[in-house]
C-alpha cells in the first residue's frame, strides 16, 4: 500500500474533556492513515468517540495528546493562521441532523456561500452567484432555491444543501458525520448515490461516521470499530465483513439487521462482555495481524486470532 | 389461516381538517389480526402508518377524525367511541403502545419506579404498596438490574436502551391483548436496538400479546415480522407472509423499498434511488398514488385506482401489473437476487 499517498495521518491521538477530578478520556491511543481518493469509515455506538476524532480532525476539537496530520503537515495543537485557513478551507463536515444544522434565519444563498465570504474566495457578487448556482445545480437542486428558506425544503433536499455548503470550498476532505441517519429510507439511496457521484468526479475523501455497519459495507472502502474510546479493529470493508477478530466486531456485525428474513432467523446474536479481555498481566497492543487488517489485543489473544484467520 | 381473527379494521378513513381543508390521510385501510402474531407496518414518513394504528388507541390529535369504515375489537365497534371515558377502557389495558423516542415519551419529573406504579394503579385497580410490588416485578422483567436503587431514579440517570425498557415495562404492565410499537428502536444504537427486540419478542410470548411495529427498517421487519403490511400515502398497497414480501413482492412500491436499501445493493453501482416525493394528500389522489415515481408506471396507473390482486391466499397486492390483461413484467433484481440467495441456502 505504500504507493498510495496518506491525506490524513492520525497519531496516538488523545481526546480529555475537562480537568482534574473531572477528567474523562474521550479517546485514547487511536492511530489510522486515509488515503488519498477513498472512503474511510469509524464505527461504533453512541459515546464512542467517533464523532470527536473526526471533529478533532477538522481542529473543532482540540487534542490532548498525539498528532495529526495533513498531506504531510502537523495540523493539531498550535499552528500558523494560514495553515489553519488551508485546513478549513480544505477539511469540510456534513452534519448529521439538516433539521439542525442549517440557520433557520438565512437564505439558502447565504448559507451556501458563507464560507466563500468568510475566506474571499470570489472575486465579485456575479462570480459569487455563479459559484452558489454551480453548487446548487452539483448536488441536484434547482439554482432558484438560493432565494428561499431551509424550512421550505424536505429533510433529503435540507441535507443536499449541507452537502453545497461544504462543497463549494473545493475541499479535499469530508467529513460525514452520519449523514444519513436522519433520513427517511426512501431519500437516504439518494444521497448515498450523491455522495458517491461527487467522490468520483471530484476525488475526495470521505471520512465516514456511522453507526449502522451495513450502510457503511456499501459505501466504504476500509472500516475502523471504535469502542469506549479505542479502535480496536480496522481492516478492509469486505475483509472485515468476512472475517471479523475482535469480539466487539463480531458482536457488532451479529446485531445488524439484514433485510432477509431467513438470514434473521437463522441468527445467532453475539452479545460483547468487555470482561473476556484479561490485560491484568498481558498487555494488549495494537498490531497489523495480516497485511491492512490491524487489531488491538494481547499476545495470548493474537495467537488466537492468528490461528482464526489460518483455518479460514 | 383458519383462525379467527381477534382484531378486524375495514375500511379505515382517517381525516384531518387544516386550515379549512381535509387532508387524507388513511385511505380505506383493512388489517386483520390473529392471536399471538407479529404484524408489521413499513412505509415512509408521511404514509399514515402511524396514524392508522394510533386511531385504534383512540389518539388521534384533536383536528384529526375516523370518518369511515370500522374497527371490530372485542365486539365492540371501536370506530364509533364518542368518549374519552369508552376509550379508556381499551387503551393502556387492552391495546397499548410504545412510542418512537424514549426521551419523550417519559415525564422527567416523576420518578421512574412511580410512573410504572401509576399505570399500574390505574388500569388494575391496585394501590400502594401492592403495586409497588408489582411496578418491581415489571421492571425485573424488562430487563432492569438493582430494581431497589433504579426504582427512586429520574428519567435523566438512565441511557437510551434503558429508558425504552422503561417505556415497554409501562406499556405490557397491564398485559394488554395487543401491544404497538411505533418505531420502538430508530433512536437506538444497533447493538441495543437488537437487545430491544429480543426484549419485546420474550415479552410477546411469555404474555401471549400480538405485536404491531411500525418501521421504516426492513432489516427490523425481516428480523420480528410475521405478517408485513406495505403503506403508502394512506393505502396499504401490499400484504403478506414475511417471506412473501421479501422473495415474492408484486407491487412496485415494495420493489423500490428493497432495492433502494443499501445492504442489499453493490458495491460501485448505483443504489435505485425512488425519486420524487408522495402524493399531496390535501388532494384527491387518481390512479395509482405511486404511478407518478414508477417509471415502469402503466397507462391505466394514472387513470384508474387498482383493486387488491390474489398472489397467494395470504398475499395480496394492490397493483395492475397483476391484472391478467397488464404486460408481462418482472421483478426487478433485487427481488430476484433475494429469492436465489435464499434457494442456495446460504
Amino acid at each position: 500500500m505504500a504507493e498510495k499517498e496518506k491525506l490524513v495521518e492520525v497519531k496516538n491521538l488523545q481526546i480529555t474533556f475537562g480537568t482534574g477530578r473531572k477528567k474523562f478520556v474521550a479517546v485514547d491511543h487511536v492511530n489510522f492513515d486515509i488515503y488519498k481518493g477513498e472512503t474511510f469509515s469509524l464505527v461504533g455506538e453512541s459515546g464512542s468517540g467517533k464523532t470527536t476524532i473526526g471533529r478533532a480532525i477538522l481542529r473543532i476539537n482540540p487534542v490532548s495528546a498525539g498528532e495529526i496530520y495533513f498531506k504531510g503537515q502537523k495540523i493539531s495543537g498550535k499552528i500558523s493562521k494560514e495553515l489553519d485557513r488551508e485546513v478549513i478551507k480544505n477539511c469540510q463536515m456534513i452534519f448529521q441532523d439538516p433539521q439542525a444544522s442549517l440557520n433557520e434565519r438565512a437564505k439558502v444563498d447565504y448559507i451556501v456561500s458563507e464560507g466563500l465570504i468568510n475566506h474571499h474566495l470570489y472575486k465579485d457578487e456575479d462570480d459569487r452567484k455563479r459559484k452558489v448556482e454551480e453548487a446548487l445545480r452539483e448536488v441536484g437542486l434547482l439554482p432558484e432555491f438560493a432565494s428561499r428558506f431551509p424550512h421550505e425544503f424536505s429533510g433529503g433536499q435540507r441535507q443536499r444543501i449541507g452537502i453545497a455548503r461544504a462543497l463549494i470550498m473545493e475541499p479535499e476532505f469530508v467529513v460525514a458525520d452520519e449523514p444519513i441517519s436522519a433520513l427517511d429510507v426512501s431519500i437516504r439511496a439518494q444521497v448515498l448515490n450523491l455522495l458517491n457521484r461527487l467522490q468520483k468526479s471530484r476525488g475526495l475523501t470521505y471520512l465516514f461516521i456511522a453507526h449502522d455497519l451495513s450502510v457503511v459495507r456499501f459505501i466504504s472502502d476500509r472500516i475502523a470499530v471504535i469502542h469506549k474510546g479505542r479502535i480496536v479493529e480496522l481492516a478492509d470493508s469486505e475483509e472485515l465483513f468476512q472475517h471479523p477478530l475482535h469480539p466487539y466486531t463480531k458482536a457488532l456485525l451479529s446485531a445488524v439487521p439484514i433485510p432477509d428474513p431467513e438470514v434473521e432467523k437463522k441468527k445467532q446474536l453475539l452479545v460483547y462482555d468487555p470482561s473476556v479481555h484479561d490485560y491484568s498481566v498481558d498487555k494488549p497492543q495494537w498490531v497489523e495481524i495480516i497485511p491492512g487488517h490491524y487489531v488491538y489485543g494481547n499476545e495470548r489473544e493474537l495467537d488466537r486470532y492468528r490461528k482464526e484467520i489460518e483455518n479460514k | 389461516m383458519a383462525r379467527e381473527p381477534i382484531f378486524s379494521a375495514r375500511d379505515v378513513e382517517i381525516e384531518f381538517s387544516l386550515r379549512g381543508s381535509t387532508l387524507k390521510a388513511v385511505r380505506k385501510c383493512s388489517l386483520d389480526l390473529y392471536e399471538g402474531e407479529t404484524l408489521a407496518i413499513v412505509g415512509e414518513s408521511g404514509s399514515g402508518k402511524s396514524v392508522f394504528t394510533k386511531s385504534f388507541l383512540g389518539m388521534l390529535d384533536a383536528n384529526g377524525r375516523i370518518a369511515g369504515g370500522s374497527i371490530m375489537y372485542d365486539g365492540q365497534d371501536l370506530a364509533k367511541f364518542k368518549t374519552e371515558k369508552e376509550w379508556l377502557k381499551i387503551r393502556g389495558k387492552k391495546i397499548s403502545m410504545v412510542m418512537q423516542d424514549p426521551m419523550t415519551s417519559l415525564n422527567p419529573l416523576k420518578k421512574i419506579g412511580m410512573q410504572i406504579q401509576e399505570s399500574i394503579e390505574m388500569n388494575q385497580g391496585v394501590k400502594g404498596e401492592a403495586a409497588k410490588k408489582l411496578a418491581m416485578e415489571m421492571m425485573e422483567k424488562v430487563g432492569i438490574v438493582d430494581v431497589e436503587r433504579r426504582f427512586n431514579q429520574y428519567p435523566h440517570e438512565f441511557s437510551g436502551g434503558m429508558r425504552q425498557r422503561v417505556v415497554i415495562a409501562i406499556a405490557v404492565a397491564c398485559k394488554p391483548q395487543i401491544l404497538i410499537c411505533d418505531e420502538p428502536t430508530t433512536a437506538l444504537d444497533v447493538t441495543i436496538q437488537a437487545q430491544i427486540l429480543g426484549l419485546i419478542r420474550n415479552l410477546q410470548k411469555e404474555l401471549g400479546m400480538t405485536v404491531i411495529y411500525i418501521t421504516h427498517d426492513l432489516g427490523v421487519v425481516a428480523n420480528v415480522a410475521d405478517r408485513v403490511a406495505v403503506m403508502y400515502a394512506g393505502q396499504i398497497v401490499e400484504y403478506g407472509l414475511v417471506n412473501e414480501i421479501f422473495y415474492d413482492a408484486w407491487h412496485p412500491y415494495t420493489w423500490a423499498l428493497l432495492s433502494s436499501l443499501p445492504q442489499l445493493g453493490v458495491k460501485g453501482e448505483e443504489l435505485p434511488a425512488i425519486d420524487g416525493t408522495p402524493p399531496n394528500l390535501l388532494q384527491e389522489v387518481v390512479g395509482d398514488a405511486f404511478a407518478p415515481r414508477n417509471t415502469k408506471a402503466l397507462a391505466i396507473d394514472f387513470v384508474e385506482e387498482p383493486p387488491y390482486f390474489e398472489v397467494s391466499p395470504t398475499h395480496k397486492a394492490k397493483t395492475w401489473y397483476l391484472d391478467p390483461r397488464a404486460p408481462k413484467i418482472e421483478q426487478p433484481h433485487t427481488i430476484q437476487r433475494l429469492r436465489s440467495n435464499t434457494k442456495e441456502g446460504r
